[in-house]
């Protein structure tokens, strides 16, 4: 698929292409549900959906709003969502590149079973970063948004402005290297991709590295002083899918529930540790935060451990064990505290 | 928010540490170095766990965010864990904790991983020594205190 024709004539694109693989998908009966994105009830939003007939899938829309990762649809068992008597179902789910990594990483982990799962990719033109534009349009309210070549105008009461959507994109989208989902174990159809392994200088994080100490935890504390831990941010990740989380835990009380700097900083500590070789830097959380953290910082050092260190980055193979599932002897230990 | 370390206040000011031995070997190690009369900082506590790989990033955080100044976790050397690899599985996740402890801006200093066996009981004072030492001129914890 040749893309670059504005943004309207993008997202049509992909849209038809996606409608038709799903309506086929559906009417030749190979999946049972197909999940999508439906438009959102808000201006700037989308939200997920299942079809079930082949008729509906004028229901599902692509746009660059289309934020949410919908892989985590997949891991409460949609099948009972669904049909709660049948077993396993078969799904065709709509995959921008992360959604499609999300779900081989998923499956590496045995969460899911790609054999009932149809990734119908679709090649991302990236997502927009609405937090970003509510942050500067500020306390006005944002009725409508519109497309206009690769410009997306904002619209309320009375003002009208105009973002570039290079610039207002998300911070990850920028670095995005896997824009339409790994091609594995053919369960891949429509626009997908080989990849074999994708190369990053990490150039963006250079600056924040360079700072000392005390600068990366001012900056770190300003960004997250916002957070009240409403978790909106676990919630939309594919990747934290456990039953109970460790903020929820109260045997023991691992870490204080209040919204202290100190407890902020641990929760986000801590996600990040449980996130490394794991996150697929689709941004979701980002997206998702009410209080428009951009977590784009955190996000891109998680990859770059992983990639650094271990020479891995998550969802491109279901072949490779990730980091933190394996170990080797002879891995590097030059941190180990030795005598002098 | 502003939250800076400073260095020692006052000169008799020692820090507290707390140390996350493995049953097999390091914590043999720490009783070794006792039975030898080898001194080492009375700074460190010693809490025994079964393996390194029982270590979980909660316990390193938890006691940074409870006011330890410094946590030591030591383990039996690759190859020699009572459990086979548990002290590999525990090598990796050490890894990751510190490049994002580092990442937040807390100072590896106050973090350190080694291996002693049950035999080095000498290896072990060494490196205490070693740890209390770095952990001192960090001094006092102060990034979690709200």
């Amino acid at each position: 698929m040749v893309l670059n024709m504005g943004l309207e004539e993008d997202n049509k694109k992909i849209e038809e292409s996606m409608r038709a693989t799903a309506r086929k998908l559906l009417e030749d009966k190979e999946v049972d549900a197909v999940i999508g994105y439906a438009e959102g009830t808000l201006p700037m939003s989308s939200t997920p959906m299942v079809i079930t007939r082949g008729e509906d899938v004028e229901k599902l829309v692509w746009n660059n709003y289309c934020y949410i990762n919908l892989a985590t649809y997949l891991v409460p068992r949609i099948a009972q969502l669904v049909d709660p008597e049948k077993g396993e179902l078969k799904v065709g789910i709509v995959s921008k590149g992360c959604v499609g990594r999300a779900l081989i990483h998923l499956s590496v982990e045995g969460q899911i079973n790609l054999d009932n799962i149809k990734i119908i990719g679709i090649p991302c033109n990236g997502i927009f970063n609405r937090r970003r534009i509510e942050r500067e349009i500020g306390e006005k309210e944002i009725l409508e948004v519109s497309t206009s070549g690769n410009d997306i105008i904002v619209k309320g009461r009375d003002f009208e402005e105009k973002f570039p959507f290079d610039e207002y994109m998300l911070s990850l989208c920028k670095q995005c290297k896997v824009k339409s989902p790994p091609n594995v174990n053919d369960a891949c159809i429509g626009e997908c991709q080989d990849v074999e392994s994708v190369s990053d200088d990490f150039s963006d994080l250079a600056e924040f590295e360079a700072m000392s100490a005390d600068e990366k935890w001012n900056h770190i504390t300003d960004l997250l002083e916002q957070c009240t831990k409403c978790h909106a941010c676990r919630e939309a990740c594919p990747m934290c899918y456990c039953n109970l989380c460790f903020v929820d835990q109260n045997k023991p009380i691992w870490f204080g529930k209040t919204t202290d700097l100190s407890d902020i900083i641990v929760f986000h500590l801590i996600r990040s540790i449980h996130l490394v070789g794991r996150c697929v830097a689709c941004g979701a959380c980002t997206s998702v935060c009410p209080m428009g953290i951009d977590l784009n910082l955190l996000t891109r050092k998680i990859e770059r451990i992983a990639k650094d260190r271990f020479n891995f980055t998550s969802g491109l193979s279901s072949k490779i064990l990730p980091p933190m599932m394996d170990f080797e002897l002879e891995d590097e230990q030059e941190f180990m505290l030795e005598e002098d | 928010m502003t939250q800076t370390e400073t260095k020692t206040e006052s000169k008799d000011w020692e820090p507290k540490i707390i140390a996350f031995l493995c049953n097999w070997c390091s914590y043999a190690g720490a009783d070794l170095a006792g039975v030898s009369r080898i001194q080492y900082p009375p700074n460190i506590r010693i809490v025994r766990v079964p393996c390194s790989g029982r270590v979980s990033p909660y316990f390193i955080i938890k006691s940074l965010v409870d006011g330890w100044d410094g946590v030591v976790i030591s383990g039996c050397h690759p190859g020699d864990c009572h459990y086979i690899s548990g002290n590999l599985v525990a090598r990796r996740r050490f890894r990751i904790i510190r490049d994002l402890l580092e990442f937040f801006g807390i100072d590896n200093g106050r973090v350190h991983f080694m291996w002693a066996s049950a035999a080095e009981g000498e290896r072990f004072a060494v490196l205490i020594r070693k740890a209390t030492k770095i952990v001192k001129e960090l001094g006092p914890i102060k990034r979690f205190e709200n």
